[in-house]
């Protein structure tokens, strides 16, 4: 039997390393794209103040890049280390879009990236300036196919169960890729990736503004990053409401454990803005209801129903009825391959034969689970709600925040009037950590919300952990701890310290601009 | 046209070209990879001073990072055309590849955040964060190519969930320690070479004399560890199974293991004793071009790794991952793949960007051509 232990342990430390990776990613994603638009403003106009500007923040962008690099590592290869019965049950699906992520993608940005950093001085303006670019789309592609993969997780399309394989498999490419879900989230993401990196030049700008220190180099900066993360958090709600609207249809159980609708209403649904979650007499205490708007979120339309979580539970039931059946037939086809009648009933049932496995937890045989069993098993196929709650509340909180303030931060830069209205900046500066956890809590939302899948009603979470021991997992989870820890306060100091220097200012001693550890003068650069 | 085609998207093809492209990825992460991991081995050996140590990790710094990219892109194929070998080999060899890991992590913020502080006890911690960087995957590697060699223990329930009865412990024997090292004396040779490449002087004469003694070694190892196969480890045969063409059911088949079968493919094709020669003919010739023609004695080098790589390879050719606990649930090339749809989908995604993945490469390396020198790093903002 698998150990609980080894369950929860593998879910914890997948967490650890997924959200540890994803506090590097998004600064990427967005400070790629921000630096090939300043190196484009540079190569266009020749002023010499958006190269340094590259250079800066191609500086803080190295530091954050180095840990995003060696963390991905980390996730490229633990899904075969633990969680292998996944791998094996799925990898012919899930396997295809991140072997293309290296193919296409990965290799593209690692490759030029090293020429971003040391071929100022070997190449054109132009061909630097290509180089930058790639590197954004080698950033922006890799997360399109991680995206894509993810997508399958919550809603597997192009796909079918072989139970001569014991596994499912491929039927179709362009389903798992065009995938509303996964298409929707790939845009969310690298917009909030896009986010990330304007408030991090911003609120660094701002700084500088405040302290009245490269002025000139700041106030290019802060516009710029007022431009693009406006836009970016515009396109960031957007893709936002898009998704729900997708969850509405797809993922219907995530939507109502993230706005807690234990009950279905009659349409047009209320959407609850805060309350107390009791999981366990599934009802929410003391809320504050603003009638109607969930309905419109989630079906834009007065008259479709939201389903409620307890009626979800009851379909649960149902459908787990259905997979044992599925599952008694599987057992019949893997007895005996040519025995064509149980193959038949197994391909109408297939869909719920996750429901099935879902009830294996209790009942190892599957086929002779008690009601009890069954019931218990319906239950648990809805996921946590409060943390989902909560967790998506400080997402939005965060974004219309964020929004504000880029919309004032544009408008005051646009004015000319950044240097006067110093509470803008200050505003600016407090914002910096607000993209992070908005990233963070997204996570949690999807991922958490996709609970007790790991592959959405195909295959429970339980069942898709490595055997190992929990010995093996304590060794790798308290490593991970102590050296991602370690990484972190290293980086963290690194970042601070060289934002706090600045950059080298043009008529510097040319020894102010040695960064990478020469300890004599730097010659200027012949670009 | 169109035969060759249907023959070349058959099943049975597409599984033996997906063995070829796994060969291909793995070698190439040894060649570009390998000699970046020998660099970082050499790190502390080959350079006494802080600038020394700055030539070095410079001579690779533009390009590791493109590098590392081929042991991402070998974990990615391998869950994408053998499934069933990435969940069994990757959780099976869960504490060594968690090394691996932890090992691999600190080589980027090695690179980037080594030079970035002038304090000498700081370069030094990272240095040492290098040196383990390289040092650790590079022998990791072997003594999981020997333990491949010797079969692993595991097996499949009838829910075909992977058991492992092993430990990490088990994993260090003997022959698996001296496969290891193999590879570790393989990728520092083979770092040695791209440094008398790239280095010039005082660096390069020591560069040199550590090329000399990790080819010795190898040479020695490589050959130890085939007469080792041949008298002391039992190779695997398969006495029947479903069929080239059948779905991937590793449970469907039988297996016999018998002293020499590790052999039984060079004495059908006695044409293939040319690859483990053509490794000792590779490591002999970048001993002596080394002095002359550093750039073909880099090809020479990496051949002698393509071509150790590929006798293990061919010596096991169909199994993949045998087992030592439940022969029969051995994993081999016919039944550890994915779909027929999607071995086709990563062939085509396969021929469509690794070629341009080398060409952009080669770009890469020729912009970055020339030998990295102190005075270059010494009076440098683009440098680490």
């Amino acid at each position: 039997m698998i150990s609980d232990t080894v369950v929860e342990l593998s879910r914890l430390q997948f967490a650890a390393t997924a959200l540890y990776h994803f506090l590097f990613v998004p600064l990427t994603l967005g400070l790629s794209f921000l630096l090939a638009i300043m190196e484009s403003v540079y190569v266009m106009t020749g002023n010499e103040i958006y190269k340094q500007m590259t250079k800066f923040w191609g500086k803080l962008f190295g530091i954050n890049f180095a840990l995003g690099v060696a963390t991905g590592i980390t996730m490229e290869f633990q899904f075969g280390m633990n969680w292998s019965y996944y791998s094996q049950y799925v990898g012919d699906i899930f396997g295809t879009p991140l072997a293309i992520e290296g193919l296409m993608a990965f290799f593209l940005e690692s490759t030029f990236v090293g020429l971003f950093f040391f071929g100022w001085d070997r190449l054109s303006k132009v061909k630097h300036l290509g180089v930058t670019w790639l590197v954004a789309l080698g950033s922006n592609f890799s997360a399109l196919w991680i995206l894509v993969a993810n997508g399958w997780m919550q809603y597997p399309v192009g796909a079918e169960f072989n139970p001569d394989t014991l596994r499912m498999e491929l039927t179709s490419f362009a389903q798992v890729f065009f995938s509303p879900v996964a298409q929707v989230k790939f845009v969310h993401t690298v917009s909030a990736g896009y986010v990330t990196g304007s408030c991090f030049v911003l609120g660094i700008s701002a700084w500088y503004l405040l302290k009245r220190r490269h002025i000139a180099f700041a106030q290019r900066s802060f516009a710029i990053a007022a431009a693009f993360g406006l836009a970016s958090t515009l396109s960031v709600i957007t893709l936002g409401d898009e998704s729900g609207y997708e969850l509405g249809h797809v993922q219907k159980v995530k939507l109502a454990a993230i706005e807690a609708m234990w009950e279905t209403h009659p349409p047009p649904a209320p959407f609850t803005v805060v309350g107390f979650i009791d999981q366990e007499n599934m009802t929410t205490n003391h809320a504050i209801e603003i009638p109607w708007l969930m309905g419109l979120i989630a079906t834009r339309s007065l008259t479709e129903p939201v389903t409620g979580l307890k009626d979800l539970v009851a379909e649960h039931e149902v459908r787990i009825r259905s997979g044992m059946q599925a599952y008694a037939a599987l057992q019949s086809v893997r007895a005996n391959p040519a025995d064509a009648q149980a193959r038949a009933a197994l391909m109408e049932r297939q869909r719920d034969l996750g429901y099935g496995l879902l009830v294996k937890r209790y009942a190892p045989n599957v086929v002779d689970a008690t009601d009890a069993q069954i019931a218990r098993a319906a239950r648990d196929a809805i996921p946590l709600v409060a943390p989902l709650f909560w967790a998506f509340r400080v997402m939005v909180g965060c974004g219309v925040f964020m929004l504000l303030v880029f919309v004032l931060a544009l408008v005051s830069a646009s004015r000319r009037a950044i240097m006067r209205q110093r509470w803008v900046l200050k505003l600016a500066i407090v914002m910096m950590p607000m993209p992070w956890i908005a990233s963070e809590m997204g996570w949690i939302v999807a991922e958490l919300g996709r609970q007790p899948w790991t592959v959405a009603e195909v295959l429970p979470t339980w069942i898709s952990v490595s055997s190992l021991t929990v010995g093996d997992l304590v060794f790798s989870l308290v490593g991970f701890v102590l050296l991602y820890t370690a990484l972190l306060v290293v980086e963290m100091y690194l970042m601070v310290k060289f934002a706090r220097k600045g950059p080298a200012e043009p008529d510097d001693a040319p020894g102010h601009a040695v960064v990478l550890g020469a300890d004599a003068p730097a010659e200027p650069s012949k670009a | 046209m169109s035969d060759a085609l249907t023959f070349l998207m058959s099943y049975e093809t597409l599984r033996v070209v997906w063995w070829l492209f796994l060969g291909v990825l793995l070698i190439g992460f040894a060649i570009m990879d390998g000699f970046d991991l020998g660099v970082g081995v050499l790190l502390p050996i080959v350079a006494r001073t802080d600038d020394e140590r700055r030539v070095l990790i410079n001579t690779i710094g533009p390009t590791w990072e493109g590098n590392q990219v081929w042991f991402v892109l070998g974990g990615g194929a391998i869950f994408a055309a053998f499934p069933l070998i990435y969940a069994a080999a990757f959780s099976g060899f869960f504490v060594a590849l968690i090394l691996v890991l932890f090992a691999l992590i600190l080589r980027p913020v090695g690179f980037d955040y080594r030079s970035k502080l002038a304090n000498p006890r700081w370069r030094s911690m990272w240095d040492v964060c290098l040196f383990i960087g390289g040092f650790v995957p590079a022998l990791v590697f072997g003594v999981a190519f020997g333990n491949l060699l010797l079969g692993v223990p595991f097996r499949y329930d009838e829910a075909l969930r992977v058991h492992y009865d092993g430990n990490f412990f088990g994993l260090l024997n003997p022959f698996a320690l001296l496969v290891g090292v193999v590879s570790l004396s393989l990728l520092v040779s083979h770092g040695a070479v791209f440094l008398q490449l790239k280095t010039v002087g005082e660096l390069r004469a020591r560069a040199r004399r550590w090329h000399r003694i990790a080819g010795l070694v190898f040479v020695a190892s490589f050959a130890a560890a085939g007469v080792w196969i041949a008298f002391g480890v039992d190779g695997y045969r398969i006495a029947s199974f479903a069929g080239t063409q059948a779905g991937s059911d590793p449970l469907a088949k039988s297996v016999v293991v018998e002293a020499g079968a590790w052999f039984a493919n060079f004495r059908a094709q006695p044409v293939l004793w040319l690859i483990p020669l053509l490794a000792f003919a590779g490591a002999g010739a970048a001993w002596w071009l080394a002095s002359r023609r550093a750039g073909w004695a880099f090809v020479a080098s990496g051949l002698a790794v393509a071509a150790t790589i590929l006798t293990a390879g061919v010596a096991m050719f169909p199994f993949m991952m045998p087992s030592n606990l439940m022969p029969s649930h051995s994993l081999t090339v016919w039944d550890s793949t994915s779909s027929l749809l999607t071995l086709r989908w990563m062939f085509w995604m396969t021929v469509l960007f690794l070629p341009l993945i080398i060409l952009y490469t080669s770009w890469v390396f020729r912009v970055m051509r020339g030998p990295v020198t102190l005075e270059q790093v010494r009076g440098s903002d683009t440098h680490y």
